[in-house]
Parts: C-alpha cells; structure tokens; sequence
C-alpha cells in the first residue's frame, strides 16, 4: 500500500454518511474492544470477578452455612447479597477508573475529536458492566449449585441474576459521575468513599443496628436488595435479626424501581452534561 | 461545501478567565496544502486546532470544518487526528487500536493497508502499552491515517520518532499532499515546517502574525550571512556599504549584508584569493526568531488571502 492508491481512492467521491451496518459495526467494535481490554486489565479484572466468588463461598456458603443450622433462609439470603455485591464493584470501578484515567490521558479528547458515534463511549462501557456482571452472576450460582445448595428454582437464579445484572445500572451511572469529576489516581478512592458505605447500609453483610437504621436509605444497594430478596420471597438481614419471615411491607417494589432509576437519570445526567462542560 | 477552505477559522476569540487565548483569529486551511502553524508556547496553537475540531466553542467568530460545524459527525468523518500527549488503552494491540479507530469511519483503509503505509506492520500484534514513544506515535500516525481522511490535524508527529523513522513519516506525508490530502502541522521542529510546508502561519499572543509559504517567511529577515577566508581586514570590510556586521570566526569572515551580491563582488574585486566562500539566506528558524520578538506588528500579508465572506 502506498500513497499513491490513497490518491486514486481518495479522489473517488466518498460520501460522509455512514451506512447503518457500519454504524453498527462502529458500536459494536467499541463494545468489543472496551470488554477486551477490562478484561485484560488485571488490576480490574481479577478482583471484581474472583472477589465475589471468594467471599461468597467464604461467607455466604461456608460461615453462614455453619451457623444456620439448617435453616436455608440464611442461605438465600446470602446468595442474593453477595450477587448485589458482586455487581457492584464492576459498574462503580469500571466506569470511575476508566472514565478518569482516559479524561486524564487525553483519550477521551481524541475520541471527541474523531468521529466516534457520541453514544458508542457510554454504551460500550455499560456492556462491559454487564458483562462482568453477568460473569459474576454466572460464579455465583455454579458455586450456590455446587456448594451452596440456597434450594431456588431455575427461575428465582434466572431473577435473582437479571435483576443484579440490571440493578448495575446506578453504580455505572454513580461510577461515571465520580470518573467525571476525579483525576485518574483519585478515582479509586472516591469510588471506594461511595461504594463501602453503600455496601455496608445496604445491610448486605449484618443486620444494621437500629441507630443505622434510618439513613439506611442512603445506599441504591438496600433498595436493589430488597428488590432481589422479594424474587425469592426471603426478608433482609435486618428483618430477619427483627423476626420477620417474608419481604419488606416497607420498602415496595414500585418504590425501589423509582429510586434505582431516578439515581440512574440523576448521575448519568449530571455526567454528561459535566463531560460535555469540562471533557 | 465551500471549494476554498477545508477547515476555517474567521474572526475567532477565546478567552481562559482574564487569559486570551484567541484574539480575532483569521486562518484557512486550503485544499491540497500542508500548512504548518507555528508559534512560540502559549501563542494559542493548540486552541485554534481545538477550536478547528470542535473540541471547544469560539467565544466570538466562527469555526468551519469540511464547510460544515466542527461539532458535526459528517465533518470529522472526514478528518484525520494525532494529538500530544494522548494514553491509549495500554492492553489493547496495534491492530486494534487501528481497527477501533477505522471503525468510525464510513469508508476507511483497512488495518492492515494503514498499518503498511506507516511502517507498523510488525508491530500489529504487540499490545500498545509495551510500545516505545517513537513506535506509540508511528501507530497514532497509522490511527490518523486509517480513515482516509480528506484533513489531518497532526500535533508534533515526530517526537520521540528516530532519524529513519522521522524522515519516512516526512516522506509520508509528502505523499499524502501529493494525493490531495491536506495536512495541519504543529511543530517545534522549525526543520520540520521548512523541509514540509506549502505555507506556514506564525501566531503569537493568539493572532495570526505572519503567513505566506516558507520563502516568504524568511524573507523575512532581509539580511544574508556570507563566510570566506580573506586577507582583507574585517575592519575594512566592515566600511563597505551594505555590510551590517563582520566577525571573526575560527578564522573565517562571517559577513552580515543586506545585498550580499555587491559585497562578494567587491571581494573578488579587492582580494582575488578570497576562499571558501559560502552565502547563506536566513533560515526559518531564523524568520521565526525575528517574528516573534515583534509580535505586534503584522509583518507580512499574503497577497493571495481571501477576506472570509
């Protein structure tokens, strides 16, 4: 190839619109090469996929497991807070860390510059949520088949699993907000400033103490996991430390899907318009 | 489209808070031209190629791109970029880095025909984060001339670039004006804008100070350097009419004139053994020393400029 068969093709008249099969290959490449590469990143890639799994057999299966005492409601609910776990660390991380360092280093200017289609940036980093989601999701319940024995039907895994994978939705929107704001070296510890409080007042490890209890509501995760527990008919770990036996009557469906995605409109609206503001 | 400009800047300011970055800017990239913007740090480079892109807004004037908004996806379809100091993903390869650019546009070379115009075929299957500075340009360089773009934008494309690398991407680009590409060029190379120019523009304090093709520019300085070995006194020498300076250096007359026809030809006049003669215009390194010590001043207005209707 040489430049002068750049000429004889350069002089051909080229049009500027992109047919829609490239348009979607342009997406589809940009999705593509995202997951590739977090999944070649192993600062990223090897916590927030092993980390879920480890801690889920650790704790969920083999800690709660000795101290049910063969009650499988502990067992449940375990699977389902770790999963809400497991889901969250990708869409925080992936989109703060990511979204930080390539503001920072420029890539983000290039891409603008280029003739990116504007929406491939942001979708192709909510695949890659997903995906490592859905990764998660898939470890999680080998490991419940195989050692945790939780007792859901197929379709409580298939609910439980597509309900986390969805609920990453505001913890990608969060994590782009924070990717928005934070340089590239402090963006890992803004995510962590918003991700640990979140997952400790979901209530997802111990019941919260009642003096917590009130700003409970705080977390997207407490909302998430009363969404998911009500899959599988359990109560949190809070109404089970209160006695309980079935679902919150507090925290309704209706509500936390409100929440959940008034969190994802507010974040991914305060993001872009700071991306399109500041870069 | 307009046939005349291929990207353009009319009237254009912008200011940082109480910095003025653009101060009523006027630049035209012409078609089929390999203009090379030059400017001391802080002459507003950057900010005019940004603005160009569409990356920022003027705060007055206007900025065209391929006759249409910068902020327009059909414009940029048709531009090139490599910028400065841009990490690309580290664990992604060569060839993907190339066919993720590629993919933006609507009818693009294909990788690996991108990857043999600039020299990177070898490097396709390593991923771009074990890469040294010289070999991360020459991909970026692959990257901006994957699209077949109708204008590339190119900032400092040779840093970090060795002496064969750098000549091939010179030769390159050459090739791709030859072709009807038209090419913006920033540089700190003055050798650089003086061996690949058409026309070079001079900004400095965020205003055009100077345009016109490389000869114009040096011309600039209206002075030439004569060297010879002579017996004639640098005293007397320095009489002559039209000399302006003379020096002794390592034994050989360096002679400053403004018309440095008439004082060889009283040379060779007064001393018929005078040596080694070597007559040198000034350089653009040169013309842009002299430019930018008098920024105000517009010393040079292109005959061939169009007002911007």
């Amino acid at each position: 190839m040489s430049a002068t068969t750049f000429a004889v093709e350069n002089t051909l008249l080229r049009t500027a619109t992109m047919s829609s099969l490239r348009l979607r290959g342009a997406y589809l490449t940009e999705t593509k090469f995202e997951c590739l590469r977090a999944l070649r990143a192993p600062a990223f890639a090897i916590p927030f996929l092993l980390l879920p799994l480890v801690l889920y057999v650790l704790f969920g299966v083999f800690l709660a497991g000795s101290m049910s005492k063969g009650d499988p409601t502990i067992s449940k609910i375990m699977f389902v807070n770790w999963s809400i776990f497991g889901i969250m660390g990708p869409g925080m991380f992936g989109f703060g860390m990511f979204v930080a360092t390539e503001r920072g280093q420029g890539l983000l200017t290039l891409k603008r510059a280029l003739p990116m289609p504007p929406a491939a940036y942001l979708l192709s980093k909510i695949a890659m949520a997903v995906l490592f989601s859905a990764m998660v999701m898939v470890t999680l319940v080998v490991a419940a088949l195989a050692l945790g024995h939780p007792g859901f039907t197929a379709g409580q895994y298939a609910g439980v699993s597509l309900l986390a994978i969805l609920g990453s939705a505001p913890f990608c929107a969060i994590g782009l907000f924070i990717g928005t704001l934070a340089s590239a070296k402090s963006a890992p510890a803004f995510a962590n400033l918003a991700y640990l409080p979140f997952m400790h007042l979901g209530g997802l490890f111990y019941p919260l103490p009642k003096s917590v209890q009130p700003i409970e509501f705080l977390s997207p995760a407490f909302y998430l996991d009363k969404l998911a527990l009500r899959v599988i008919g359990a109560p949190s770990l809070d109404q089970l430390a209160m006695g309980e036996t079935g679902p919150s009557s507090h925290v309704t469906p209706v509500l936390a899907v409100a929440v959940l995605a008034g969190v994802t409109l507010l974040f991914t609206a305060l993001s872009i318009r700071r991306l399109a503001r500041v870069g | 489209m307009s046939n005349e400009c291929l990207a353009e800047l009319s009237g254009v300011s912008k200011r940082y808070g109480s910095v003025v970055a653009l101060d009523g800017m006027d630049l035209q990239v012409r078609p089929g031209e390999l203009l090379s913007v030059l400017g001391p740090n802080g002459a507003g480079k950057s900010t005019a190629i940004s603005l160009m892109l569409g990356l920022q807004q003027p705060d007055k004037g206007e900025a065209r791109l391929l006759g249409q908004s910068p902020l327009t996806l059909e414009a940029r379809r048709g531009v090139g970029v490599m910028m400065q100091d841009v990490a690309l993903s580290p664990e992604l390869r060569v060839h993907e880095q190339i066919e993720l650019v590629a993919s933006y546009y609507p009818d693009p070379l294909s990788p690996d025909d991108a990857m043999a115009m600039t020299h990177t075929t070898a490097l396709g299957k390593r991923p771009y984060g074990k890469l040294s500075g010289g070999q991360k340009r020459q991909v970026q360089f692959a990257m901006a001339v994957v699209g077949r773009p109708r204008l590339m934008f190119l900032d400092e494309p040779t840093v970090g670039l060795d002496l064969s690398s750098r000549e091939a991407m010179w030769a390159m680009l050459r090739e791709l004006v030859h072709a009807g590409v038209s090419i913006v060029l920033t540089t700190h190379y003055l050798e650089e804008a003086e061996w690949l120019a058409d026309r070079v523009v001079v900004l400095a304090k965020g205003r055009v100070i100077a345009a016109g093709t490389v000869s114009e520019i040096r011309a600039v300085v209206g002075h030439k350097r004569i060297a010879c070995s002579t017996s004639l006194s640098p005293e007397l020498i320095a009489s002559w009419p039209s000399v302006q300076s003379v020096s002794l250096e390592r034994g050989r007359l360096q002679i400053v004139a403004g018309d440095a026809e008439i004082v060889v030809k009283r040379l060779a006049v007064e001393d018929s053994d005078f040596r080694d003669l070597e007559v040198h215009r000034a350089g653009l390194a040169e013309a842009f020393t002299e430019l930018i010590q008098e920024p105000a001043q517009v010393l040079i207005h292109e005959s061939t400029q169009e007002v911007a209707s």
